[in-house]
């Protein structure tokens, strides 16, 4: 147990850091876009945000994000139930699979779809700047949130509830109807909420795929702020954003807490079992097939596209990165923007790793003296849309010392999506080290400082290298917060692939560099799982 | 010789426990029995040191041992859920304790073979706990805490999260181990048979308060109040207006309840008392026979004949076995 004064003393650091690079850019952003010229002018606000052309891209950005959530609930919940109530082999395995898409950067997921949907797609369809495309591309990003969120909850549902109503009477269709899903339903709305959050925030994908013919906000905010150089204008969509998102995670966290109802629940893995009838079988395949259509599809055509020159099958894409003729280059050549990646994803790794340990420290340690108030308080980055924080950045941190131009800039925006992150894998393990761990060292004769070092350090490491990859992943692939502070020397790989985009004749370059993304998140998800996996038993 | 005189724990506002005494004799197994949130694992976590008392004393030997830190008390806790380090193996479990003494390592594979071997898991050390069986687990908890041979071993509902019949192998087991080692154990339990199983000598304790302590036979035969009678579970504890029925008055007003001990009540044909037979069971050998004295009061005896239900019944009861009590 720390004592208050120290415990104080470890949250300076966090919370002097948030304040400066979270709360100072939001606050300035608030006054930008409502202050502006020292007056309050809420009148100019409102003017800016009723103009029709605003209205239409609040419109947009609200419709399509409705539209969004609900096809991915429609098609996440066969998913859901499946993977819940059935066993069959390769069950795990497939399930694991269906959280790809989730992890990939919203640069990889846009590309990806143009490979099956834009330009030259071998299906024979441009849908490239239409709101088809956008809605496919939201529905296998987010369909793992509904498939893991609903299905973990449905899992745990007793079915001798739904075999009583079927006793009672009620047919299959009657019992999904008034048992089944009205039991669902917190799980469902909560999912849903963060499908929408996700979908109302959507940036890389709605930049690549929308084609500047449909923008939502956030891609609206960063137009004008970097290509209008409209910075009033900018900072009141921020605003509009800002009390949208608020009111999203508001409802999401009532869904949250009404998900603990008082329900009869099983302990998951009890329920589920191998399919009888033909129809079960049909049913476990129809929607197994779907699902990997819809996963497996844009990451093989992504692949598959990389690798197809006008003389077949080759490596001339690859081999072009890293001999890129002149007009491929983006500023910097494409090998330069993997290292400028590289180079800011590890002080990024470091710095969230850092600020996350001493935040988890003093959660763990002020349980119960104001360490829960801190855990929400470092959770709010996580609620902010990137291109709020680039734009922030952008607008607050030349003034008391200019930081734009320093090459930290980077980093610092990445580490503040990765620092909940890195919280959030490290407190649980914090909390049982604390609790009954040290205690038994201690008994055992172990000095407080032994038992840090032999108990605490060790299992605490393992929780933080988690939170590393997890920071590493989310600095390599980031596009939004990113794409308002880069220079032309500090190009990361997300913003070349970018620029690559806008590049006549280099489609297969920025498909190859797509992959190379890809496959640096892969090995980062590969490593998250394989520390998890290991003693999972225990702690 | 581990002495607790008048220890108060609190938290927050609750008391938990309440100037609770006790005397651990070197090389005996003391039992300390209570329902759940009686205070019993707060007395050994602050044994242990893991709960500063807000007053009171705890000594061995004589000393006190209350600014002495957890780790240099020489107590061994094992913990209701084991707490195994997820991250060693059995063996290095089993060697953390000895680890801490800075004993060289030859010693400590030694004495790891030695105790694992005691504990009935030889060969287990290269095992990772995570692969562990519940039964297999406990052992390996019971293995670390005796590894580097504490002066007191304080276990803490030892058996609590097994199943009825590993818990009964387990239970001769951990006492055969306590008798080879000449261990000093104070083992807290909710359970009456493992307390009566184990124990050289058992503390009842309530609410905070040590109310009874004793040896097992003196704890059966002479139980100092009706609630210890009921909760160490005697049978035949009757009001004293039940018993009075049959003739049987107590010495003085104040006893309010009265055991009568099965091997009291005699049947016969001439016996003085009657009473109508609510049931008659065989358990093999003999029957269980009740008897409705009223007011709800049964009285159970043992029986080589079998009677019918519903039946009246005579017997005697010898007046000089029943044990009154007040409360």
């Amino acid at each position: 147990m720390r004592s208050r004064r120290s415990l104080l003393l470890l949250a300076t650091v966090p919370i002097a850091y948030l304040a400066y690079f979270y709360v100072y850019p939001l606050t300035t952003i608030l006054l930008t876009g409502l202050v502006p010229n020292g007056r309050v002018a809420v009148s100019s606000f409102v003017d800016i945000v009723t103009n029709p052309a605003v209205r239409s891209v609040a419109w947009f950005t609200l419709w399509q994000a409705v539209l969004s959530t609900v096809l991915t609930v429609l098609l996440g919940l066969p998913g859901a139930y499946v993977f819940a109530r059935y066993r069959f082999p390769g069950r795990s395995l497939l399930r694991s699979l269906t959280l790809v898409p989730f992890v990939l950067p919203t640069i990889v997921v846009g590309v990806a779809f143009l490979a099956v949907l834009g330009p030259g797609s071998p299906l024979g369809l441009d849908l490239r700047g239409t709101i088809w495309a956008i809605l496919i591309a939201h529905v296998f990003y987010n369909l793992s949130i509904i498939i893991r969120g609903v299905g973990v909850f449905w899992e745990q549902i007793d079915p001798r509830i739904e075999e009583a109503a079927r006793t009672l009477g009620a047919g299959r269709l009657r019992v999904f109807r008034e048992v089944t899903l009205p039991l669902l339903r917190p799980a469902i709305l909560s999912s849903a909420a963060l499908v929408f959050l996700f979908a109302f925030t959507s940036f890389g994908v709605i930049l690549v795929l929308g084609d500047l013919r449909h923008t939502t906000l956030e891609v609206e905010i960063w137009r004008q702020a970097t290509a209008f150089l409209r910075l009033d204008l900018a900072a009141a969509l921020a605003v509009l954003q800002l009390v949208a998102i608020s009111a999203i995670l508001v409802l999401y966290g009532r869904a949250r807490n009404r998900e603990a109802a008082e329900l009869p629940l099983r302990p998951p893995g009890e329920v589920a079992r191998r399919p009888r009838t033909i129809g079960e079988w049909a049913l476990v395949a129809g929607t197994l097939t779907m699902l990997l259509v819809i996963v497996a599809t844009p990451l093989a055509m992504l692949i598959g596209r990389s690798l197809s020159t006008p003389d077949g099958i080759g490596i001339i894409h690859y081999t072009n990165l890293i001999n890129p003729p002149g007009a491929f280059t983006v500023f910097v050549s494409p090998l330069e923007a993997i290292r400028n990646s590289v180079g800011f994803a590890l002080p990024a790794v470091v710095i969230a790793g850092g600020i996350g340990l001493l935040s988890a420290t003093v959660v763990v340690s002020g349980r119960g003296r104001g360490g829960g108030t801190f855990d929400t308080m470092l959770m709010l980055p996580l609620g902010t849309s990137a291109v709020t924080i680039g734009f922030g950045f952008l607008v607050a941190l030349d003034r008391p010392f200019d930081l734009r131009s320093s090459l930290l800039l980077i980093p610092i925006a990445h580490s503040l999506v990765a620092i909940p992150f890195v919280v959030r894998s490290t407190v649980p393990v914090m909390e049982a080290v604390q609790h009954r761990l040290r205690e038994a060292a201690l008994v055992l004769g172990a000095t407080p400082r032994r038992a840090w070092r032999e108990v605490d350090l060790p299992l605490v490491t393992r929780a933080l290298a988690v939170g590393a990859l997890f920071a590493f992943a989310i600095s390599i692939g980031e596009f939004g917060a990113t794409s308002f502070i880069v220079r032309p020397s500090t190009t990361t790989i997300p913003i070349a692939i970018f620029r690559l985009l806008g590049r006549p004749g280099a489609f297969g370059e920025a498909m190859a560099m797509a992959v190379v993304l890809m496959a640096i998140t892969a090995i980062a998800a590969l490593g998250i799982e394989g520390i998890r996996g290991k003693h999972s038993g225990g702690v | 010789m581990l002495g607790v005189s008048e220890l108060t724990v609190r938290y927050g506002t609750e008391t938990a426990l309440d100037r609770a005494n006790l005397v651990v004799g070197d090389r005996s197994v003391h039992v300390l029995m209570g329902p759940s949130g009686s205070g019993k694992s707060t007395m050994l976590r602050a044994i242990a040191g893991l709960e500063p008392p807000e007053s009171g004393d705890i000594t061995w030997n004589g000393t006190s041992v209350l600014g002495v830190p957890v780790h240099r008390r020489g107590f061994g806790l094992m913990f209701q859920d084991y707490a195994l380090f997820p991250h060693r193996s059995v063996a290095g479990n089993v060697a953390f304790g000895l680890r801490m003494q800075d004993i060289d390592r030859h010693t400590i594979n030694e004495r790891v073979d030695d105790v694992l071997e005691l504990v009935g898991l030889p060969g287990y050390g290269d095992r990772s706990v995570g692969t562990l069986s519940g039964g297999e687990s406990q052992r390996v908890a019971l293995a670390r805490t005796l590894a580097p041979r504490p002066r007191l071993v304080l276990l803490d509902e030892p058996l609590g999260a097994l199943d009825r019949s590993l818990r009964e192998r387990l239970l001769i087991e951990m006492r055969s181990i306590f008798t080879r080692v000449e261990a000093t154990v104070l083992y807290v339990t909710h359970d009456r048979e493992e307390a009566f199983t184990i124990a050289d000598q058992v503390a009842i304790i309530r609410n905070g308060h040590i109310v009874a302590d004793d040896v097992p036979e003196g704890l059966w035969h002479h139980p100092p109040d009706a609630w210890v009678a009921r909760f160490i579970g005697l049978e035949n504890l009757c009001t004293s207006s039940g018993l009075a029925r049959l003739g049987l008055r107590p010495p003085s007003a104040r006893w309010t309840a009265g055991v009568v001990p099965p091997e009291a009540i005699t049947m016969s044909a001439t016996g003085e008392r009657s009473a109508i037979v609510a049931g008659s069971h065989f358990r093999g050998g003999t029957y269980r026979v009740e008897l409705d004295i009223g007011s709800d009061n049964l009285l159970v005896f043992w029986s080589t004949t079998g009677v019918d239900a519903g039946s009246e019944q005579r017997f005697d009861v010898d007046p000089d076995q029943v044990r009154w009590f007040a409360g």
